[in-house]
């Protein structure tokens, strides 16, 4: 982790008529960290994160990612992340070479570039003999390790994580940790959500919202010993219950 | 007598090329919460939708509640609550429009078994006018399940109630079931892909791959645990990890939480020894203690057999 800063929110704010999704949020993400970013349903959590990629304008306030204005220059903004989520990651009628091939393309990647790239990635998830196989008959967790792998690609500054993790079985879940751990090492900055508090641990700090503010941020063993407790899952409990609104 | 009973049941989509269900039997006794545990795509939805008669198994035979679910489908469906993973509603029919709806498919009304749902219900009868699809997720979870529960079906089917739910809701609906459970001593069959809510269980399944790794209480799981496990900590987690994986003696190593959880083979290193490996590699502030296993750890080490 560098002392560079890569994710600067000031004030950001979201509304949806009378409704205040996200209510001037502040908070900044160095280069190679990772950021665990934690709410109850409905804190606010997917509109902020949609914000900060480029994808929703804000109401107030304002917010750079890599260097640019999420609101004027959110083009550039998308240039320079990578997102997974849960429901959406790969195309599963194609092979995982075109998979590769199309997101290397779509990212602005020259063949070179990509074939190269390619080559690395296989190996080091160990794909080499599926890359001819169909996404749709590959195992969840591998489809999961993909999609990460595709997601950083491009070498993105910052990777984007909303809940990459849900539903994956235990082993495969540490392992893709281990990704990310491996990802944060070449200094790409994580910005990821998760209900699962054990993986809230691993992550360098750990931001909580409730009712669309951010409620606490810090490291966690700084945030278990603040509130008294041993746990994340205590920091996380103590926070949400108090959670006046559920989600959307 | 068991309220459900399945027999070898198997099922594959595809031709039989994608194997769903691979030979599962177990029982579930009258008024007992059965948890089905596993990942995505381990089978659990084809088990609920085999149970609930709406798609058949292509071998083996179940009873739910006394009756057959191929030749007494109807019966059946007359006799359970079934939620499913997807959100099941109607999204254009208000709260109150939705629950009446589910009374009347049953030849029932809310007031008849008003009792059975009061204590979920209430908490969203105040938006009873609202259309369902502009409900919070939380609120939407309340109303199926009133609405899985209105004609008092005697077997609650619950599949992935908390899948993608943050850990407060999460908890505020195992005590609904619990609640379910004491004051109306029903019949309740769940899955999660969470392992933490194993222990709110009476008795459970760990699922992989479509075939059971094992049937029995949490704690009758834990005790059948076999490993030497301990817990590891030091200054340098990362490092940690990838060191103790190398060191002989150690079998497996993966974080969990705060600590890395390591299955030893303890006839070759003894935890002295290992604190000195460590220290050795350039650890410090080292930790080793043994440690009881959680389901989870039960779950990964079955896992890889």
């Amino acid at each position: 982790m560098t002392d560079k800063i890569v994710i600067k929110a000031e004030g950001l704010t979201k509304q949806f008529g009378d409704f205040v999704a996200t209510d001037h949020v502040s908070f900044e993400v160095r280069e190679g960290e990772i950021f665990g970013f934690l709410g109850a349903n409905g804190a606010g959590k997917t509109t902020a994160m949609r914000m900060l990629c480029g994808l929703s304008q804000p109401s107030d306030g304002k917010a750079s990612v890599a260097g640019y204005d999420v609101a004027r220059e959110h083009e550039q903004v998308k240039r320079h992340i990578g997102y997974m989520s849960q429901k959406f990651s790969l195309y599963d009628d194609l092979t995982v070479e075109e998979n590769l091939k199309l997101f290397g393309g779509i990212y602005g990647m020259t063949p070179a570039k990509v074939k190269e790239k390619m080559a690395d990635l296989l190996q080091e998830l160990g794909f080499a003999s599926e890359r001819r196989t169909m996404v749709k008959s590959l195992p969840l967790g591998w489809k999961q390790k993909l999609a990460f792998s595709l997601a950083i690609f491009h070498d993105p500054k910052i990777v984007f994580l909303d809940e990459p993790t849900g539903g994956v079985d235990p082993v495969t879940r540490r392992q893709f940790w281990e990704l990310i751990y491996r990802a944060s090492d070449r200094g790409i900055t994580v910005f990821v959500t998760t209900h699962y508090m054990d993986e809230a641990e691993y992550c360098d700090r750990v931001s909580i919202m409730v009712d669309g503010k951010i409620e606490a941020l810090d490291t966690p063993a700084n945030l278990k010993q603040m509130f008294g407790v041993s746990t994340m899952y205590d920091v996380f409990y103590t926070l949400a219950r108090k959670a006046k609104r559920g989600d959307g | 007598m068991s309220i459900i009973s399945v027999r070898n049941i198997s099922k594959a989509y595809n031709k039989g090329k994608t194997v769903a269900l691979q030979d599962v039997s177990f029982n579930v006794e009258p008024g007992e919460i059965f948890g089905i545990i596993g990942p995505d795509g381990s089978g659990k939805t084809s088990l609920f939708r085999i149970l609930t008669t709406l798609i058949l198994a292509d071998s083996g035979s179940a009873v739910v509640d006394g009756y057959d679910v191929v030749k007494d489908y109807k019966c059946i469906r007359q006799h359970i609550g079934y939620m499913p993973g997807r959100f099941s509603l109607y999204q254009d029919m208000t709260v109150e429009e939705n629950l009446s709806f589910f009374a009347t498919v049953f030849n029932t009304s809310i007031e008849e078994n008003y009792h059975l749902i009061e204590d979920i219900y209430r908490q969203i009868e105040p938006f009873k006018k609202r259309k369902a699809g502009k409900l919070s997720g939380g609120m939407k979870q309340k109303l199926a399940l009133s609405c899985a529960l209105i004609h008092a079906p005697h077997v609650l089917f619950l599949d992935e109630p908390t899948t993608g739910v943050d850990p407060v809701s999460r908890k505020e609906f195992w005590e609904m079931l619990q609640k379910l459970k004491r004051n109306f001593h029903l019949s309740i069959v769940v899955s999660t892909p969470y392992m933490d809510e194993a222990t709110q269980c009476d008795c459970i399944a760990l699922i992989q791959n479509g075939r059971f790794l094992t049937i029995d209480s949490p704690q009758g799981i834990i005790d059948d645990y076999t490993e030497t496990l301990w817990a590891v900590r030091s200054d340098r987690m990362h490092k940690l990890l990838t060191d103790l994986r190398d060191i002989k003696g150690i079998k497996s190593a993966f974080a969990f939480g705060e600590e890395h959880h390591v299955t030893v083979d303890a006839s070759v290193i003894t935890m002295e020894a290992l604190t000195q490996v460590l220290q050795e590699e350039g650890h410090q502030d080292i930790h080793v203690e043994k440690v009881k296993p959680s389901i989870e750890d039960c779950f990964m080490n079955l896992q890889k057999g």
